[in-house]
C-alpha cells in the first residue's frame, strides 16, 4: 500500500504548545550558563579579594544585566512548568493536583523571600 | 445560513506524489459539526473526499482530524467556532496517510496488542465476580475511558520523531490494566514499560493529555510508569 508520511521538519513551530515546550527545554541552556558563571565567581574568590571584586564589577556590565534578566525570566518560567507537571510525575498521593501545584509554587516564593531577607 | 470555507488536505496515492490542499464553500447551521461539514462536501461537492467516521457522538474514535493545527474529533467540534475564518482539516499528524484524511493506524494496533490490554488473572473467583472497592476502581477508571481515537499520537512530537515509541494511548491502556486490582499481568507488561521506546521515550511535552476528548491523562500514566520502571529496575536485585 502506497502511503505518504509528512516530514517533521519545523514541527515545534506548528503549535504554540510546542513552542512553550521548547522554551521550557531550552531554558536549561541559560540556567547552565548561569551556574557556570557562579562557579567562575567561586574560582575568582579563592584567587583573592581583588580578583573577586573584578568578577563582581564584570557582572555590572549592560550585557551581563541583560543576561541576568533573561536567565531570571527563564528560571521563573521553568519553575512554573516544573510544578505544573509535578502531579503527573509524583507517585499517587491523596492530594488534589491544584494543592500540589500551589504548594510547590508557594514553597518557592517563601524560600526565595527567606533568602532575600537573610542575605 | 452562513457559508464557511473548508480546506482539506488531499492525497490520492495513484495520482499524487505528495499531498495538496483543496477548498470548498460549505453552507452550515449553528448545530453542524465539522464531520457534518465534511459529509456535506462528500454528498454535494466532491464525492471522492475520503475520511473515516461512524458514531457521530465521540464514542467510536474514528473521526479524529487536525483542525487548524489542533487534534480534535470532527463529530464534537462545531463549524460555528471557526466562522468567519477558514477551517483547515488535515489527517492526524505523524501517521502515514492512506488517502485524503484517512491514516494508516496499523502501527498503533500492533502497539495496542503488545500491551496486552485485557485482564490477565488465572485466579478467577470460583463463585460470583471479582470484588473491587471504589478506591481500587478509581486507580484505573479514567484510563479505561480511552476510545483509541489517536488524537494523543497526533499531539505527540516524540512519536512523530520516532515511531518506535510505544506512545500515549497504548501506555495509558497498559497502565489501565496494571493499576486494576483484578489484574495479575503486570510482570508480562513491564518489558514494554521498561524498553527504550517504552515510557522512557516520553519527554513530557504533555500535549497528549490536553487534546484527549475523553478526559484521559496519558502523560500521567506514562510518567507514573517511569516510577514503576525505576522500581522494577532496582527491585530485580531482591528478586530470585
Amino acid at each position: 500500500m502506497k502511503t505518504y508520511t509528512r516530514p517533521m521538519a519545523g514541527w515545534w513551530k506548528r503549535n504554540p504548545y510546542y513552542l512553550w515546550y521548547m522554551l521550557r527545554e531550552a531554558s536549561c541552556l541559560f540556567l547552565t550558563a548561569y551556574a557556570l558563571m557562579l562557579l567562575w565567581g567561586l574560582y575568582r574568590l579563592q584567587q583573592g579579594k581583588i580578583q573577586y571584586e573584578q568578577w563582581r564589577e564584570s557582572l555590572a556590565s549592560p550585557l551581563s544585566l541583560a543576561f541576568h534578566a533573561i536567565a531570571l525570566a527563564l528560571v521563573l518560567y521553568h519553575s512554573w512548568t516544573w510544578f505544573k507537571i509535578m502531579p503527573k510525575t509524583l507517585p499517587r498521593i491523596p492530594l488534589p493536583d491544584w494543592l500540589v501545584v500551589t504548594g510547590g509554587v508557594s514553597a518557592v516564593i517563601v524560600c526565595s523571600a527567606l533568602v532575600l531577607v537573610l542575605t | 445560513m452562513n457559508t464557511i470555507t473548508i480546506e482539506c488536505l488531499r492525497y490520492h496515492p495513484e495520482s499524487d506524489a505528495e499531498p495538496r490542499f483543496q477548498s470548498w464553500p460549505v453552507p452550515f447551521t449553528d448545530d453542524m459539526s465539522v464531520l457534518q461539514g465534511l459529509q456535506y462536501i462528500k454528498d454535494h461537492l466532491d464525492g471522492s473526499l475520503t475520511f473515516r467516521w461512524s458514531c457521530r457522538m465521540a464514542i467510536c474514535g474514528s473521526c479524529g482530524f487536525v483542525l487548524n493545527g489542533v487534534p480534535k474529533l470532527g463529530c464534537e467540534t462545531f463549524l460555528r467556532d471557526y466562522y468567519p475564518g477558514t477551517l483547515r482539516v488535515e489527517p492526524l499528524s505523524h501517521f502515514p496517510i492512506v488517502r485524503d484524511l484517512a491514516i494508516d493506524q496499523s502501527d498503533f494496533l500492533k502497539k495496542l496488542e503488545s500491551v496486552k490490554p485485557y485482564l490477565i488473572n488465572p485466579d478467577v473467583p470460583k463463585k460470583g465476580t471479582f470484588i473491587q472497592t471504589p478506591g481500587q476502581m478509581d486507580e484505573y477508571y479514567q484510563y479505561s475511558k480511552c476510545i483509541n481515537c489517536l488524537l494523543c499520537y497526533a499531539a505527540c512530537p516524540q512519536y512523530g520523531l520516532n515511531s518506535a515509541f510505544t506512545g500515549p494511548a497504548a501506555l495509558a491502556l497498559l497502565h489501565r490494566y496494571n493499576a486494576d486490582s483484578r489484574d495479575a499481568g503486570k510482570a508480562e507488561r513491564m518489558p514494554v514499560v521498561n524498553a527504550e521506546d517504552g515510557v522512557w521515550g516520553c519527554t513530557l511535552v504533555g500535549y497528549c493529555s490536553e487534546v484527549c476528548p475523553k478526559g484521559v491523562d496519558p502523560a500521567r500514566a506514562v510518567n507514573q510508569n517511569k516510577i514503576e520502571s525505576t522500581k522494577d529496575y532496582f527491585f530485580r536485585f531482591f528478586r530470585k
